[in-house]
């Protein structure tokens, strides 16, 4: 393939910069079978996956050795009948409160990346490995070619509410990308617009990079990816198209990291039901 | 000023100098009408009936629902009345006193609405819409709005309005003594 060398290089920058979010990168999700429920202690049952379509297990079971589940007064509650199979994780939860309930994993490490002496590229932590910040100084060569060190964040969540939407799960936990509800997440309908606020660190987390894709992309031609970019206070607004369940992704990247890092990096991923009116 | 305005203003001015109001004990008769349906699983619809204002602040008219199953069952599927969950449902304690009742069957249904209960004679003045809505199990879903101004014009009525699927015709009226 002939490509000039200026637009290669054009190219290049591109997709270093991050122009659009990286679509075909695996995408990790926990899908509720409700999101909005009613009648006394009602359940609800969670599938959780890595995969490549919405919302189908294909590819691995997302791991539930870090969920944590946060009832509506914000205490930590226990998950029923958790599995892991080939291809997703289950559970199941009770509502025994009235209100919102945060499902979600989240997990921060230092990770590097750098070149081998054969010019091997080499990461630490290892794929679906976890890192452990004291293990750097000894797993990670300091004077590496092409060494980068960033202080990186993961979430990934959902949200289900029994009776009337709550507030209190939303407080900020100022460690990582967190979205600030404008909207609350469990009263999104067709046609209308929600805002969110995304922090990072617990501030608010200007030019996030934000992909939203609804479900069922198996049964369809086009993703029809959403990419929508973080205000200068963090804030974006969505309109949904279509109703149904929905991925939203986040990804907000700075070079304000303390040293070893040099960059600092949020990635965020939650489950949102859109309903019909 | 848009022509609504100034059409509602027109209405207030009217009110102020006729003499539109209810006798002491006024009701209005609401006929609700679920249609007849061929369809081999047939469960009789859950249906809302409320008021809303121009704040969608909602005000509760009538509840059907399967109140008498055992272990309150029949509140798992409440929320399936989707707007009116969104409104007022998700918000407030069922049952609601003296305006819950069960399911019903297909045909006409007639709802007394008491003009003088507390949560309707203390309605503020302006502009409203009654809202019916039906959702049936294994069924489909509709919701009909109708407008109506408060304190209710009596030249208005018989308010009508006709669902397509899950509701049949709709008719309010003044009750008749």
């Amino acid at each position: 393939m002939k490509i000039s060398k200026s637009i290669k290089t054009l190219l290049t920058i591109g997709v270093a910069m991050g122009l659009s979010f990286n679509a075909s990168a695996h995408r990790a999700w926990i899908l509720p079978s409700s999101t909005n429920l009613s009648g006394e202690t009602p359940w609800v049952t969670f599938d959780a996956a890595v995969s490549n379509a919405l919302f189908v297990f294909e590819h691995v079971p997302l791991r539930l050795k870090q969920l944590q589940v946060q009832d509506p007064t914000g205490k930590q509650v226990d998950i029923q009948n958790p599995h892991t199979s080939k291809y997703r994780s289950t559970f199941d939860l009770n509502l025994l409160t009235a209100g919102t309930y945060k499902i979600g994993i989240a997990s921060g490490s230092l990770r590097a990346m750098w070149k081998d002496e054969n010019g091997k590229r080499k990461m630490w932590p290892g794929r679906g490995q976890s890192a452990n910040d004291a293990d750097f100084t000894k797993a990670v060569p300091k004077d590496a070619d092409s060494l980068v060190v960033s202080r990186s964040f993961r979430r990934i969540e959902t949200f289900v509410t029994a009776g009337e939407p709550s507030e209190k799960v939303f407080e900020p936990t100022n460690s990582g990308l967190e979205l600030l509800p404008v909207t609350h997440p469990n009263d999104l309908f067709v046609g209308e617009t929600a805002k969110f606020q995304f922090l990072f660190q617990g501030k608010p987390a200007v030019n996030t990079k934000i992909a939203v894709v609804a479900g069922a992309t198996r049964y369809r031609n086009d993703q029809n990816q959403l990419d929508l970019v973080t205000d200068a206070q963090g804030y974006v607004e969505i309109t949904w198209p279509v109703a149904g369940m929905y991925l939203l992704e986040a990804e907000y990247e700075d070079d304000k990291a303390k040293a070893p890092a040099t960059v600092r990096k949020g990635s965020y991923g939650a489950t949102f039901e859109v309903l019909p009116l | 000023m848009n022509r609504n305005t100034l059409f509602s203003l027109s209405l207030l001015s009217t009110l102020v100098v006729s003499t539109i109001s209810y006798a002491a004990n006024n009701d209005l008769v609401m006929e609700v009408e679920l249609p007849r349906l061929n369809v081999a699983e047939y469960h009789k619809p859950y249906v809302a009936i409320w008021l809303e204002d121009s704040n969608r602040k909602a005000t509760q008219i009538a509840l059907w629902y399967d109140k008498d199953m055992k272990d309150n069952e029949g509140k798992k599927w409440l929320k399936d009345i989707r707007q009116w969950w969104r409104r007022i449902g998700r918000k407030a304690q069922q049952p609601f006193d003296g305006i819950t009742s069960a399911t019903k069957g297909p045909g006409k249904h007639t709802v007394l609405i008491d003009l003088n209960a507390k949560q309707l004679n203390t309605l503020a003045d302006g502009e409203y819409q009654l809202r019916i809505e039906a959702s049936r199990e294994v069924g489909g879903k509709e919701m009909i709005s109708i407008p109506l101004s408060w304190p209710l014009q009596t030249n208005e009525f018989p308010l009508k309005a006709s669902g397509h699927s899950e509701l049949g015709n709709i008719q309010i009226q003044f009750k008749k003594d």
